[in-house]
């Protein structure tokens, strides 16, 4: 388990668990970042990063990528 | 025979490929205009299917619908109020669980749904869905359509028009452990009459729905949200975690099921990077992000200065030559004075004075749509975020900011793409401090006659004192100003694919915008200018801007305000006056009051000293916004902000040019 801001470039993972206040929990869910998905890693250097979600792309600040829990 | 029609509204998450569907229904054929007090784009279009009139609506792309946004309450009230014959959910069927989401909110909100399962043709021999066993679990049609390829549309139309005249079946989901606080509410509610569904009512205030919260508060039913601001608060104790997180995840639960149960996916979805993902390789990379960006902005901002400036100037000539003609014209006449003054100096000068603004306005948005209509504005927030969050302001401020060293007033209109409100109104709010080309030639006369070794580094300075009262005052407004306060907003963004857009879009888009300052606006400004022209003018046998007039009087009130700064004198306090017209105006009106523009260069080296000089500048830089951009600050947030930052400036350009005279004054000893 590792939170989503040190997953490299390329790689798959699952979300766990996003530990954030109530704002950050909810505009996740509503763009479909949850518990149980899968989503890749685009784009990680350090900054901000980018994931896909399906055929979406999805910009997350570096702050909330390290609030969601992956494994 | 009477001509049915039917309302459709077209609902979708942001690059569900809503638009394409849009124009694969309506032949692309749309009346584009503005949602009534906001100014989010509303297309609107027609097409005709048997013997049915079918008018689609097309909603802000939105993920849910909360209403925490302009775009999400846009989409919701439409529902809610307009009442739609038929709302079709376009989904990206790439991405099932989310796009669900909102038809179930749509569902929930009592719309006679349609499930638009779109980008089918990517999905095709990957995922197989069982539409008959969906359509029965969601109580809805369900389609699959591709925009791009045109697959679907005319099963689509099919669809809407028999939904017009069906049943919508009754959608619930069942809540578990929060059924019991919804069944409360429920109970509660059913003692009063609201034009809303109950359960869905319920749901929303324990959702704490800020809308439906006020709405009730504002019809005197303040125990309602009582009782459900109650409900969440015991549920959370009981619980250990919030209501509104717990009601979103099971309606994800509910989606998860329907998924499972309903697609199968029989081979996978080819993880390969588009080509998007590869030009993002360069244009979010860690080093080049930035440099590519600063490119696109200085191109953007030589190209609006030198094209806009080009035909500002003409448009300038051309109503000074007009001027001129008219005040000939009323002169052979005979016409009384006052009456030629104001036409000159009132209509044609006021008129002249918002329009110059047009050919800059025009050129500006025309590049930033582009970049937006590429997809490469949301690249710019992602590239800048992390540098901006660090001085407090999100990543999507700095673009406006940037605009605003050109012109405030389209960098104000420009804030639009921000989502979060509260950082929308705080960029608008710092926006009129980052110093505009209006205020460059006040510096480059006072820095002429008085700094003229180091010119080009006290103008600078003046742009840094800029930027830091900007990013000092965002600060401060977040930590005092209630309704601005709270953590910045972090960066959640969908990254569109990148593509090229039409020029005729791209030409609508910017014209738009500017049509819109011409109306709105101009409107102000021009009511400003008409004020100014009079107080310049009143009494008539005065000269325009004379001691006698009644702004000479102001000025010589205001003068000794001025003391404390450097400069008690009420010719600068005019020009400053007038200088709320446009910044441009303040060094004419010098020129003007000091007898002549070769006569001014003397008189201040009389008048000032370095030190005044530069606390003048400070002075210019800060004071208050001119009237484009209080107009603009009014049109974008409303009265309370645009008086606020009137006043908030004037505070600050006071204060700041005091403490910088005084303080230096004791040095300079």
């Amino acid at each position: 388990m590792m939170a989503l801001s040190f997953v490299k470039e390329g790689q798959e993972v699952k979300v766990i668990a996003i530990r954030g206040g109530k704002g950050a929990v909810q505009r996740l869910a509503e763009m479909g970042i949850l518990p149980g998905v899968r989503i890749k890693v685009i784009s990680n250097s350090g900054g901000p990063i980018v994931i896909a979600l399906g055929n979406s792309r999805i910009a997350l600040g570096k702050g909330l990528a390290s609030k969601i829990i992956c494994a | 025979m009477e001509k049915k029609v039917i309302k459709v509204a077209l609902a979708g998450n942001p690059n569900s490929g809503k638009s394409t569907i849009f124009n694969a229904l309506t032949g692309g054929h749309a009346h584009v205009g503005n949602w009534p007090g906001v100014t989010v784009e509303r297309k609107d279009g027609t097409f005709r299917y048997r013997d049915y009139e079918v008018i689609v609506t097309d909603l802000p792309g939105t993920y849910s619908l909360t209403a925490f946004s302009i775009d999400e309450r846009i989409a919701r009230d439409f529902i809610l109020k307009e009442k739609p014959d038929v709302v079709v959910c376009v989904a990206d069927a790439t991405n099932l669980l989310r796009s669900l989401y909102l038809f179930v909110l749509l569902r929930e909100l009592g719309a006679n749904a349609i499930l638009d399962l779109n980008m089918g043709d990517l999905i095709e021999g990957k995922i197989k869905v069982d539409i008959e066993g969906m359509e029965k679990a969601l109580g809805a049609p369900v389609v699959i359509t591709s925009g791009i390829k045109g697959t679907g549309i005319n099963e689509l139309k099919e669809e809407i028009v028999k939904a017009k005249d069906r049943e919508v079946a009754p959608f619930r989901i069942n809540y578990g452990d929060i059924e019991e606080a919804i069944r409360k509410l429920e109970d509660k509610l059913s003692g009063y009459s609201l034009p809303y569904d109950k359960r869905f009512l319920a749901l929303k205030l324990l959702e704490g729905d800020p809308i439906f919260k006020e709405e009730l508060r504002s019809l005197g039913y303040e125990e309602i949200v009582e009782l459900a601001e109650k409900e969440a608060l015991t549920f959370e104790q009981k619980f250990g975690y919030d209501l509104e997180t717990a009601i979103i995840e099971k309606r994800y639960g509910y989606i998860d099921a329907i998924v499972r149960k309903y697609t199968q996916r029989i081979a996978p979805i080819e993880e390969k990077l588009s080509i998007s993902d590869k030009i993002d390789k360069i244009v979010i990379n860690k080093y080049l992000g930035i440099p590519i960006f600063a490119l696109f902005m200085w191109i953007t901002f030589e190209l609006t200065f030198r094209i806009g400036g080009f035909f500002s100037d003409y448009i300038d000539s051309f109503f000074s030559g007009l001027g001129g003609i008219l005040e000939n014209y009323l002169t052979s006449i005979n016409a009384p004075v006052p009456l030629i003054s104001f036409i000159k100096d009132g209509i044609i000068g006021g008129l002249g004075s918002v329009i110059v603004f047009l050919p800059n306005i025009l050129v500006l948005f025309l590049f930033l749509s582009f970049l937006e209509d590429v997809g490469y504005m949301a690249r710019a927030a992602f590239v800048v975020d992390k540098a901006m969050y660090t001085i407090g302001l999100p990543g999507r401020s700095f673009i406006p900011m940037i605009l605003g060293f050109g012109c405030n007033v389209p960098a104000i209109m420009s804030t639009r793409t921000i989502p979060e409100e509260r950082d929308r109104i705080l960029t608008i709010l710092i926006n009129p401090f980052m110093s505009c080309t209006a205020r460059l030639p006040i510096y480059v006369l006072f820095t002429g006659i008085f700094f003229e070794k180091n010119q080009g580094l006290i103008i600078l300075s003046l742009y840094a004192l800029g930027i830091f009262v900007a990013i000092f005052s965002a600060k401060i407004f977040r930590t005092i100003i209630p309704s601005l306060k709270g953590p910045i907003s972090p960066l959640i963004m969908e990254l569109p694919p990148y593509r090229l857009p039409t020029l005729k879009g791209v030409w609508i888009h910017a014209w738009e915008r500017s049509r819109e300052f011409l109306k709105k606006a101009g409107t102000i400004i021009f009511l400003g200018v008409v004020l100014i022209w009079f107080l310049a003018s009143v009494p008539f046998s005065s000269e325009y801007g004379s001691e006698e007039s009644i702004i000479g009087r102001l000025g010589k009130i205001i003068a000794p305000l001025l003391g404390p700064a450097g400069f008690p004198y009420w010719q600068i306090a005019v020009a400053l006056l007038f200088g709320i017209l446009a910044k441009e105006v303040v060094i004419g009106t010098l020129g003007t009051l000091f007898g002549g523009e070769e006569n001014l260069a003397k008189t201040l080296q009389n008048l000032f000293t370095p030190l005044s000089a530069y606390s003048f500048m400070i002075m210019s830089l800060l004071y208050m916004p001119c009237l484009a951009t209080i107009g603009v600050i009014k049109r974008e947030t409303n009265w309370k902000w645009a008086l606020f930052s009137v006043f908030y400036s004037i505070l600050v350009g006071w204060t700041i040019s005091v403490l910088f005279y005084q303080i230096g004054r004791v040095f300079a000893k």
